[in-house]
């Protein structure tokens, strides 16, 4: 049976991890391989490096910490943050990541996601919607969107979340699988950093629709946010930052207590 | 050595990492000559059916591979390469394979999603060397969309389960081929390279 994938986030800038796993044990607690290599002997069924870089320059030492992360690692990792053209997504690739998150740039260039999907295979182009609720009433008139039944929407915000768009984040999320993306990386602009849990009505409805797989993100305290992401928000997979960055879990522990729950996974 | 085949078709950073890895020796080549006097061959394969066989006939590879399987040297198919050695595919076609296992690349058709993408489940069917010390059950990394169904069932080595059971790995003799990702399978896919390697080693 397919497994539900449980996936660490490891936030980089410039190079150093400033959201991963706090460990003592680490020679240099702030290098993205190391943490890496510890995620894969935990049983990590995938990675996740969101660059988070604010400037150009350090483009390049993402890409060595791709390089040396596939030479040590033999699980599936992706790479987002930063990727704005077919160029950025070769060069990610050619480092030796295995997919790429596209999020600012498939909202303003969906060009980008049909290309590269086309040219690298759907299945390393992973389509991230960050996604914020905002009051039906409060929209934009610009706005041409589903019905108005409903009193809440969800509407595409991009730049890492701070900058509202009107785009409608189901629409978004359905235009991404028909233009090529191989995944989708649901994140939760309310509950992202909250800790009090994912929002399960938006991955519930992004995941009954779609025909490809779905990871949820934001909002993960405890494994029961995790439970209710996989059995409500029916989400493929989930993907979790801080819960294992302050050790509170390892990602052993929650994978049983998932188990015990009738999740199946992968032990 | 080892030769991992570059034909054009995504990366082979993986593979080639992997299998150093587990202590083998290898080379990643385009080259027809440097093939057929490996001592082992890998096939890998990401994209689209037709666009790797294509890319293999120009790269005039069709027949070196052949010939290797022909010769029983030891071969590993991972992806689009277990694919490409049937008859022919599906995928935006019928395109024509190698023909070297006879039977279809169908797609899945249920509303699962697809592509499968993630870990699931080997059952073992055959046992052989390069499935040894591979648990009944153990977890392998897939990504796809299509599956190979082989007319001869005796070339089943592995089936695992997606909406219906399908052949997830085919062996006959020292060809070996997986629908799933062993470079991408840590422990288990690692397990899998070693084998290979040294099933190489042992001719």
């Amino acid at each position: 049976m397919l497994a539900k994938r449980i996936i660490p986030c490891l936030d980089v800038k410039e190079g150093r991890v400033v959201k991963g796993v706090q460990y003592v044990n680490f020679r240099d607690a702030g290098d993205p391989v190391e943490q890496a290599a510890w995620y894969n002997e935990q049983g990590a069924d995938e990675l996740v490096f969101l660059d988070i870089t604010a400037s150009i320059e350090h483009r390049g030492t993402m890409l060595d910490i791709v390089k040396r992360t596939a030479e040590q690692v033999f699980i599936p990792f992706t790479v987002g943050g930063g990727i704005r053209s077919v160029e950025d997504i070769r060069a990610t690739l050619n480092a030796g990541a295995d997919k790429v998150s596209i999020m600012t740039a498939g909202v303003q260039n969906p060009k980008l996601i049909s290309e590269s999907a086309e040219r690298f295979g759907n299945q390393c182009i992973v389509v991230a919607v960050d996604a914020k609720r905002v009051p039906r009433e409060g929209r934009d008139d610009a706005y041409l969107g589903p019905a108005p039944d409903e009193e809440i929407e969800w509407l595409v915000h991009t730049h890492g979340g701070t900058q509202p768009t009107q785009v409608d984040a189901l629409e978004y999320a359905k235009r991404a699988e028909d233009l090529g993306a191989g995944e989708l990386l649901v994140t939760s602009m309310d509950a992202d950093g909250t800790r009090a849990g994912y929002d399960l009505e938006l991955l519930r409805r992004i995941s009954e629709s779609a025909g490809i797989p779905v990871i949820a993100s934001g909002g993960a305290g405890n494994v029961e946010h995790m439970y209710q992401a996989l059995a409500v928000g029916k989400c493929d997979a989930v993907l979790a930052a801080s819960i294992f960055h302050f050790r509170e879990y390892s990602v052993r522990q929650v994978k049983e207590e998932l188990s015990a729950r009738g999740i199946p996974v992968r032990l | 050595m080892i030769a991992v085949i570059d034909y054009g078709m995504g990366n082979l950073g993986s593979v080639y990492n992997a299998l150093r890895y587990v202590g083998g020796e290898a080379e990643v080549t385009s080259e027809a000559a440097a093939i057929e006097k490996a001592d082992g061959v890998i096939l890998p394969g990401v994209g689209a059916f037709g666009d790797c066989m294509a890319n293999l006939r120009e790269h005039e590879l069709v027949e070196p591979i052949k010939r290797v399987i022909e010769a029983n040297r030891p071969f590993l198919g991972i992806c689009l390469g277990l694919q490409m050695l049937f008859s022919e595919s599906d995928e935006g076609g019928p395109h024509e394979g190698l023909g070297v296992i006879p039977g279809k690349v169908v797609r899945f058709d249920h509303d699962l999603k697809i592509p499968q993408i993630g870990w699931n489940q080997l059952n073992i069917k055959q046992q052989c060397p390069q499935l040894e010390g591979v648990e009944e059950g153990s977890y392998v990394y897939f990504v796809h969309s299509y599956y190979v169904v082989p007319e001869d069932e005796s070339v089943i080595a592995t089936t695992t389960d997606y909406g219906h059971e399908f052949c997830s790995a085919i062996r006959r003799g020292n060809l070996f081929a997986t629908q799933f990702h062993p470079e991408k399978s840590h422990d288990v896919g690692l397990r899998i390279l070693d084998n290979f390697r040294r099933l190489v080693q042992a001719q």
